[in-house]
């Protein structure tokens, strides 16, 4: 079988985009069912949490600046922090943590 | 362009800042793996405006790298993205029935996880603009982080590289954690989504799910068991995602789109 780079990249692209693109534009009207309506109300919250944890615990250099930046990110989104400030003072607890283990 | 749609393109811009940024940590060491599967820089760039998917990409990446056929990169792209399905079902009852059909098309370019998360939690009707304005400057950091991590590789120090990772899910805690202070069922729902998420993460046999496969199957599980025993009621629903939001500085009271819907924010369950 040949392998051209192109194709696989266009395979991707044509396979992602319409992952996107087919329930935007079959669903045209509210759905009135309670059950599916709820199902995708939780859909988010759950994808989201799912994605975090325990994921975010093995994104860094080491487990235990991951569970600190972790529990700062939970504390300052809880405390109302926005969007930006939540994951800066993650990113910058992971640097100081670090910064202190591997003295 | 009328008040209504400058107000939600600059918002998304504005919110689209520190997406842009996350991305850009996280696509330059996507770049680096797409440099170690052979691709050349403007190869890497070129999949990640076309996909904005890291997971999605870094699995594409592995098939090309080992040759893999044609199938298996569709197989496997589908597996891993197939969330975004779920996704753009939940943002599609977000759109106004009058909105021009071509928005559609277009938005489907940007359901990433990051741009769905702010968007799903706009009170209202979305307006196809915010959307936009998000990819605006979230897509060209993806794209030139992709490209400067093949070209750059291993400049940047390693704590540096450490520190960014954790940025993605840094926004994700701001969103989901807000709601789940307000709503009892939202952090119960959130506890247990990362407990069993965290459990078939180490447990025997299940561990070997891969994780897009993991993610998908978890999301619509415990979303399911949750709809089935928590139905939320309300008609229209006015997604408490929006109390994130509105703490972000995206305060909906200087906003030219009517308050009324936000005044009932609480959703209510049916128990």
């Amino acid at each position: 079988m040949n392998h051209n780079v192109y194709i696989y990249l266009l395979i991707m692209a044509l396979t992602t985009y319409l992952i996107r693109v087919l329930p935007l534009t079959l669903i045209r009207r509210e759905i009135k069912n309670q059950t599916i309506k709820s199902f995708l109300y939780y859909v988010p919250y759950v994808t989201l949490s799912v994605m975090t944890f325990p994921a975010i615990l093995t994104a860094t250099e080491s487990m235990i600046s991951a569970a600190i930046a972790l529990a700062v990110g939970i504390l300052a989104a809880w405390f109302g922090r926005s969007l930006f400030q939540v994951s800066v003072l993650s990113c910058l607890t992971v640097f100081v943590v670090e910064f202190l283990l591997f003295l | 362009m009328n008040n209504k749609n400058s107000y939600w393109l600059k918002k998304g811009i504005t919110n689209g800042i520190p997406i842009a940024l996350g991305y850009f940590a996280v696509s330059f060491t996507l770049g680096i793996a797409a440099k170690n599967a052979g691709l050349a820089a403007l190869q890497a760039a070129l999949a990640s405006i076309t996909n904005h998917a890291s997971a999605g990409e870094f699995a594409g990446f592995t098939v090309i790298a080992t040759l893999g056929t044609y199938f298996e990169i569709m197989l496997m792209t589908l597996i891993i993205n197939a969330r975004y399905f779920l996704m753009s079902c939940s943002l599609s009852q977000k759109f106004d029935a009058k909105m021009p059909f071509f928005h559609r098309l277009f938005m489907g370019f940007f359901v990433t996880d990051e741009i769905f998360g702010l968007a799903v939690s706009v009170p209202e009707k979305l307006n196809p603009m915010y959307i936009y304005g998000m990819a605006l400057v979230a897509s060209p950091g993806w794209t030139i982080g992709t490209y400067l991590g093949v070209v750059f590789g291993n400049i940047l120090p390693a704590n540096v590289v450490s520190a960014l990772s954790v940025g993605l899910y840094g926004m994700f805690l701001a969103i989901i954690i807000p709601p789940a202070r307000k709503d009892k069922i939202i952090a119960g729902v959130v506890a247990s989504s990362m407990a069993v998420s965290f459990a078939c993460t180490y447990l025997p046999i299940v561990k070997n799910i891969a994780s897009g496969t993991r993610i998908i199957i978890l999301t619509v599980a415990i979303s399911l068991i949750a709809a089935v025993l928590f139905p939320i009621k309300e008609d229209n629903i006015q997604d408490n995602m929006q109390t994130s939001s509105s703490e972000d500085g995206l305060d909906m009271k200087d906003s030219p789109i009517n308050n009324d819907t936000i005044k009932d924010q609480e959703v209510h369950h049916e128990s």
